[in-house]
This record gives C-alpha cells, sequence and structure tokens, in this order.
C-alpha cells in the first residue's frame, strides 16, 4: 500500500496541491486524472520520490518516503518503474542500451541474458528489431514504447505512468493503454497512471482519482465516476466547455480590464 | 523637501537592490559548493564511476586538444615575436627564451588553457546537463535507482580537474616550441641562447606553479559548469541562459583565482 497522508506542495506562491490523503492499492491500477494544471503530475511525482512535500508524508508501507536516507530510497526504486510524459530516454545510447541500462547497473546478468531479456521486452512493445536506433530516430509512439520497455525492464512491483498516451495517434495510445493494463494484471503490479485521456483512464483503471485546483474532487471505481452527480466531473468526462470548471484562468473581468483602465478603450455611450 | 525623499527612496531602491543581488550570489556559491562537495563525496562510494570517468576524460581531453595546440602555437609564435620587438631595443635579444618560457608556463599557458577548455568544453557540459535537466533525463536516472550527481557531475569535475593541467602542459610544450622557430629560425635568434636562457630561467618553482594553477582552474571549471547545467532552469532559454553564465562566470573566476595564486606563488 502506497499512501499519502496531508500531501501539499506549493511552489513560490503558487499551490499546485493542497494538502491531500490518498491511498493506492497494490496490485491494482489507480488512474490519477484532472485537467492541465489540476496537479495531477505534481501528486506523482511527490509519490515517486521525485519532489519533495511541502507538507505531509509519503508512505510505501511503514517507510516514510520524506527524509529516508537516499541508500534505502534507491532500493526501493530498484523496484519502481517509472513512464515519463516525453519518455525521457538517455540521448546518448540506442535502444537497445536504453531498455538494457538497469539490468547492467543493477544486476550482474551475462550480457546473453541481458541480451534474450531486452529482446523480450521489445517484442513486447512490438519494437525488437529497433535496438541499434537512437533516440532521435524514433517517433513519440516509439519512443513511449521504449521507455515502457525501459520502465519494466526490472520488473517492478510499483510504475508510474506520467501522461502515456499524450501526444500519441489513436493505435499507438490504444497499444500503450493495452500494454499498462495487461503488464500491470500479468505482473499483480501497482500501477499510478497519470493522464487526462479519459477514455484511457477510465478503461484500464481499478480506482480513479479526479483533480481540479490541486484538490480531490472526486474518487472511486470507474464506473463510479461516470455515474457521478458532481457537475464538475460530467464537464470534465464529457468535456463539455461550460460548467463550473472555468476555461479562463484570468482573475480579473476582461472587459472591466478594459473599461477601467485610464488611457485604454472607451466604448461609446 | 519631496525631493529629497525621492532621492532618499531612490538610493534605498539601489541599495535595496545591490543588497538582494549580493545575498543571491552568495546563496549560489554555497548551493554550488554543496553541490559540488556532495557530488565529489561519493567519489568512494560504488558504483565506482571509472568508466565514466574515462569516457568524460576523453571528451573533454581528447574533444580540446586540437585547439589547445592551435592557441599554444599561435601564442608562443605572437609571444616571440613582441618579445624579440621589445627585447631588440635593449640589444637582449638573447633573452628571448627566458621571456617566451616563463610568460607560457607561468601565465599564459594555465589561463588561456583554463579560457579554452572553458569555451570547448564547459559550455558543453553545461548545455548536455541543462538538457538532460529539461528532457528529464536526470529524473529518468533516479527513478532507476542512479544518483545522477554521482554518475553526471561527478565523473565531470573529476575530468576537468585532470584533463586541465595535462593540456595546459601541452599548451606549454607547443608554445615554447613555437616561440623557438619564430625566434631562431624565423628572427635569426642564436638557438644555444634560446634554449640556455630558459633552461637557467625557468625553474621547477615556475612549472609547479602553473601546474597548481592548471588543477585549481579545472576544478572551479567543472564545479561552475555542471552547477549551471544542473541547476539550470528546464527551458530552451533557461539551458541557453545559463550556458552563457557558465562560460563567464568560469572565464571570470579563473581571471580571479589567477591573481590571488600569482600573489602567492611569485
Amino acid at each position: 500500500m502506497i499512501r499519502g497522508e496531508k500531501l501539499s506542495k506549493r511552489y513560490g506562491d503558487v499551490t499546485a496541491l493542497s494538502p491531500t490523503d490518498i491511498e493506492i492499492s497494490t496490485g491494482k491500477i489507480t488512474a490519477i486524472m484532472g485537467g492541465s494544471g489540476s496537479g495531477k503530475t505534481t501528486l506523482l511525482r511527490l509519490l515517486a520520490g521525485l519532489e519533495a512535500p511541502t507538507t505531509g508524508h509519503v508512505w510505501y508501507g511503514d517507510e516514510d518516503l520524506c527524509g529516508m536516507p537516499v541508500k534505502r530510497l534507491y532500493e526501493l526504486r530498484e523496484s519502481m518503474g517509472m513512464l515519463f510524459q516525453y519518455s525521457a530516454l538517455l540521448n546518448s545510447l540506442n535502444v537497445y542500451d536504453n531498455v538494457a541500462f538497469p539490468l547492467h547497473e543493477h544486476t550482474e546478468l551475462d550480457e546473453s541474458v541481458i541480451g534474450t531479456m531486452v529482446s523480450m521486452k521489445l517484442e513486447q512493445v512490438g519494437l525488437r528489431g529497433f535496438e541499434d536506433l537512437m533516440p532521435s530516430e524514433l517517433s513519440g509512439g516509439m519512443a513511449k514504447r521504449v521507455a515502457f520497455a525501459r520502465a519494466m525492464a526490472m520488473d517492478p512491483r510499483v510504475v508510474f505512468f506520467d501522461e502515456p498516451t499524450s501526444g500519441l495517434d489513436p493505435i499507438s495510445a490504444g497499444v500503450i493503454s493495452n500494454l499498462i493494463s495487461e503488464t500491470s494484471r500479468k505482473n499483480r503490479m501497482t500501477s499510478i497512471v497519470v493522464t487526462h485521456d479519459v477514455d484511457a483512464g477510465l478503461g484500464i483503471a481499478d480506482h480513479v482519482i479526479l483533480l481540479w485546483q490541486g484538490c480531490i474532487i472526486a474518487e472511486g471505481a470507474p464506473e463510479s465516476i461516470r455515474n457521478s452527480d458532481d457537475e464538475r466531473v460530467q464537464q470534465f468526462l464529457n468535456g463539455r466547455p461550460d460548467g463550473p470548471i472555468p476555461f479562463s484562468r484570468s482573475t480579473t473581468s476582461y472587459i472591466d480590464d478594459l473599461t477601467h483602465k485610464p488611457g485604454t478603450v472607451r466604448f461609446a455611450s | 523637501m519631496s525631493d529629497m525623499f525621492t532621492k532618499q527612496s531612490a538610493t534605498a531602491t539601489f541599495f535595496g537592490r545591490l543588497g538582494r543581488h549580493a545575498l543571491r550570489g552568495i546563496e549560489q556559491i554555497g548551493d554550488a559548493t554543496m553541490l559540488g562537495l556532495g557530488a565529489l563525496s561519493l567519489f568512494f562510494v560504488r558504483p565506482w564511476q571509472g568508466k565514466h570517468f574515462v569516457l568524460q576524460l576523453s571528451a573533454l581531453g581528447v574533444g580540446s586538444l586540437i585547439i589547445i595546440i592551435i592557441t599554444g602555437a599561435f601564442t608562443g609564435m605572437v609571444l616571440a615575436l613582441q618579445g624579440y620587438y621589445t627585447l631588440a631595443k635593449f640589444g637582449s635579444e638573447s633573452l628571448l627564451g627566458a621571456g617566451v618560457g616563463m610568460s607560457i608556463i607561468r601565465e599564459l599557458g594555465p589561463v588561456l588553457g583554463a579560457f579554452m577548455v572553458i569555451g570547448r568544453a564547459g559550455s558543453s557540459i553545461t548545455a548536455e546537463i541543462g538538457i538532460m535537466r529539461v528532457t528529464e533525463q536526470t529524473d529518468a536516472l533516479e527513478m532507476m535507482a542512479i544518483n545522477p550527481k554521482q554518475r553526471i557531475l561527478l565523473p565531470r569535475i573529476v575530468a576537468t580537474t585532470i584533463a586541465v593541467p595535462l593540456l595546459v602542459s601541452i599548451f606549454d610544450v607547443i608554445g615554447i616550441g613555437s616561440g623557438y622557430i619564430v625566434g631562431v629560425e624565423l628572427l635569426g635568434v642564436n638557438p644555444g641562447a634560446y634554449m640556455a636562457e630558459l633552461v637557467s630561467t625557468v625553474t621547477m618553482h615556475d612549472i609547479y606553479g602553473g601546474w597548481v594553477k592548471a588543477v585549481v582552474f579545472g576544478f572551479m571549471i567543472g564545479m561552475i559548469c555542471t552547477y549551471m547545467g544542473y541547476r539550470s532552469e528546464p527551458t530552451t532559454e533557461g539551458v541557453a541562459r545559463a550556458t552563457t553564465q557558465a562560460v563567464v562566470v568560469s572565464s571570470v573566476t579563473v581571471l580571479i583565482l589567477d591573481y590571488i595564486l600569482t600573489s602567492f606563488y611569485l
């Protein structure tokens, strides 16, 4: 069980995440959804220990990630994987070396065994035969799939997915969603998926958390989220431009700004 | 009365801004020191970074070799020309070897060598690390249980500390040799006099002094350039700004340290 307790994050004067309690069930897929700027990536980075929270704690079982000795943190991370929004492949290494990277670093396996494992992972994502390509030669979808193979290389127990389908064509997005779903269930992996792709999120998740302006506004099974009475939830799920979630982030009225500033526009009376 | 208040307020604003800049500068020096020393403290921690250190040494050292040879050659040549012109006025052309040797070994070798490494390798260190930040590669390393300070910063700091004195030594040899060619072959200075004055004037103390400078410059270049990259704002503009700052701050630091070290070694 991964648990966030009163987690919050501020960047200067901006509150990215208000104090939040969150529980991630072991062996399940949890989707964290919400619009742009709702704090979902911040929450993911806090849970992964990539950023320190302003307040609160992240518990992995009975161990607090915040203030954990670096050595122990790295031990814990050997059983974690992460798929980054822009893949984050090491651009000095080819596809093979990117996928083999964690295996080279953390195991003493023979190169032939590592080669077989890399082949298996690449076959799983449909990219066997592309081992020699460099990251700059890959399309967005291919890079995401290589990053997926790398994240799975050590057969992790916990995997974080940051916008795994964003910027991909529908087929590639479908492939990635299926890979997350199948691999998570087959390996009994705890998967935390941050996405604003409603179909992907509700389609693969066992549990959904919906964020708005740094606060959780709904959580539960995908069905309960679909049937939620909350107008904000329905507006997000149905992609309606009008509703309680405003499109504009401006805090003042544009017309007021135009008419009340001296030396600017004057409307004829 | 209001004029006086305006002047006072402008003065207060000026000193306030100056104070804020000074505090920010001190904060950055502290942060850079902590980051660099934090990386260096991982030197004896497994996994060893030997392979990455050799790769960096090759990239920074071998990669800078051509520019060091060219700069060293032309520095020695111009020194010989200028030195000959000045010494000839006093009939002391035979001192040319001593002048070229002392100037290059004590001063121009370490400083110009360091400048070349800053331009050629320092800027690329900052840009490379900055881009790794922008593209989340450092976060990816973190999530793969690899300490980016140990993997990225440490080998680069150690590599610059070792590469700069080696490159400066090459600069010195090339500079003195090209000074010999211009002085002896083109301007007609007696070859025996050139070499005799060079050997009798330049002592091991001068050579050690040059090396100490080169080691200190190399270490500082590594610290500054890795810090600037690692702490760069994760945007394309941020990386560009960090790269410029790394070159400027490293160059100014080399000049300031050069004065301090020279005052100790005179």
